[in-house]
């Protein structure tokens, strides 16, 4: 196509298409660049006195109080709908009672984590990103700076340590109400006390099948905070560059957020067998 | 920091030999001009010509190209972070949209930079922002959020927030744009009040020729880069240049 419109020979189009794929990734590896440099200043401004702890504490109820009922009723749906989809399986396979405990395992292990990550990339990155990128445009963030103020401390900081701190309290939300919705689900095809349906879904559960997949959600906390932040602080062009920033925000937090899950996937089995 | 003499020490604003550029486009070309204490200095230009562009490089929100910018002699462009911030409390800066937080209200907003480096009780610093307030005639909308005040009160909290520090300089971005003509000459009679009560030094970028007319002692016209011409408003009345005649004739 480029050959036809230059009306030179093929292998410009190919010299062409390569020129593009090589600035795309000089590119890539330049924002990669920029966004590390950026967490390691949001990250030490955090430990300079002095601490902004009212902004910080605004900004756990923002990301914890206000996220809470969708977390909730998006684990209460996945709690519902593994007891739909493993019931029928788990009878064919004469392993009925096992249920319980492939409802609490899946959400914990898995589910509850990866789903609380994504939920919060939706509605926190696209909060925070349209939040920072209208304060770029509308100079606010350089009003801050003029006044001697840092931003990386008081608008970045504050936001990625709430992201770090409330998704594992959100995790546990999650679990919690997809562990109850399911035991309604199974409740309803077939009695059972919740004691008995917890009792038996915790049977064997051990630490590591509890406590570093939801820690691990930290991870995902901070990935969130920083790239939103990162890309709302980074906005360029008025009005269409803030839908730009919450739309980025939400396409990297979530696809940062599911390849971390990969990597500390791998890691917890290579730690805890 | 750079040595300075006490010269330019006791000058609050020295700038020589600035460059900017944006990529291709040339900003500011070489420009040269001192402010002397107690002085306003109107910066005059067409939109576009870099006169916003020359106040955010004064406090450092951007990066100079090259040549040299002092603030009571200390050099801005070779300054760190934490040095950068010791001048910028000297300074106040009236942004052109006024730039009010807007999750914050009216009251916290001029607060905001005096918790941050004010030790002040709390009851001294709410009475604080109240007269700050009440020196702009804003006193009576203390829990409003910017998005329910107009852009004229919008611009008088704005100022309130840039004296909260009691600056030595205050930056004027566009203090009358996008206001109606009686709220644009409040705002310069205000600002002119200010001038005569703390003998402040100011830059007032503008292009209203009346506002700048009413409270600077000297103007500069930027055009492509350079100074045009530097002077009083007498001295531009009487230049024979035809873009200074166009400009005073066309903003009159």
């Amino acid at each position: 196509m480029a050959a036809a419109v230059t009306g030179s020979f093929p292998g410009h189009a190919v010299r062409h298409q390569a020129d593009i794929a090589k600035g795309l990734v000089i590119s890539t590896f330049e924002w990669l660049g920029d966004l590390t440099i950026f967490c390691c200043r949001v990250v030490r401004s955090a430990f300079v006195p002095p601490y902004e702890w009212g902004e910080f504490i605004r900004q756990c109820d923002e990301v914890g109080s206000k996220s809470l009922p969708l977390v909730a009723l998006a684990g209460g749906a996945t709690g519902v709908v593994l007891s739909l989809q493993t019931r029928d399986s788990l009878i064919r396979f004469g392993a009925k009672s096992m249920l319980p405990m492939v409802i609490v395992y899946s959400l914990i292990k898995e589910s509850g984590p990866v789903i609380t990550g994504l939920v919060v990339s939706g509605r926190v990155a696209a909060g925070i990103g349209a939040e920072l990128g209208s304060m770029k445009v509308t100079e606010q963030i350089d009003a801050m700076e003029a006044s001697a103020v840092d931003p990386y401390k008081f608008l970045a900081a504050t936001r990625v340590f709430a992201c770090l701190l409330m998704l594992p309290l959100l995790t546990i939300a999650a679990d919690f109400c997809g562990i109850f919705m399911g035991w309604v689900a199974n409740t309803v095809a077939e009695p059972m006390s919740l004691r008995l349906f917890l009792e038996s879904g915790f049977k064997d559960a051990l630490f590591s099948d509890l406590i570093p997949p939801t820690l691990k959600t930290t991870f995902f906390g901070f990935i969130i905070g920083a790239v939103a932040c990162f890309q709302g602080m980074h906005t360029r062009g008025g009005t269409e560059g803030v839908g730009r920033a919450a739309t980025s925000s939400v396409m990297i937090a979530s696809l940062f957020v599911i390849l971390a899950d990969v990597v500390l996937v791998r890691l917890i089995l290579m730690i805890y067998g | 920091m750079a040595e300075t003499s006490k010269e330019s020490r006791d000058l609050p604003i020295t700038v020589g030999d600035l460059h900017k550029s944006f990529g291709e486009q040339t900003v500011l070309n070489g420009i040269n001009f001192q402010v002397e204490r107690g002085e306003t200095l109107a910066v005059l230009g067409r939109s576009g010509t870099g006169k916003s562009v020359l106040l955010k490089l004064l406090i450092g929100l951007r990066p100079a190209d090259s040549g040299s910018i002092r603030i009571f002699g200390h050099e801005i462009t070779s300054s760190d972070v934490k040095q950068l911030n010791e001048i910028r409390k000297k300074i106040g800066f009236l942004f052109q949209q006024a730039a009010l937080y807007d999750s914050m209200t009216v009251e916290q907003n001029v607060a905001f930079p005096l918790s941050r480096h004010a030790a002040l009780p709390e009851n001294e610093r709410k009475q604080r922002v109240r007269d700050l307030l009440a020196g702009v005639g804003m006193d009576g909308h203390l829990d409003k959020l910017p998005s329910q005040i107009s852009g004229g009160m919008q611009k008088r909290v704005g100022l309130a927030r840039a004296l909260a520090l009691e600056p030595e300089i205050v930056l004027f971005d566009e203090p009358t744009a996008g206001l109606d003509p009686i709220t644009s000459t409040e705002i310069g009679k205000l600002i002119l009040e200010l001038k005569e009560k703390r003998k402040m030094t100011a830059i007032v970028v503008t292009h209203d020729i009346s506002t700048a007319k009413l409270f600077s002692d000297r103007l500069l016209l930027l055009h492509e880069g350079n100074i045009r011409i530097e002077g009083t408003f007498d001295d531009l009345q009487k230049s024979q240049d035809e873009l200074v005649a166009q400009f005073l004739g066309e903003s009159s």
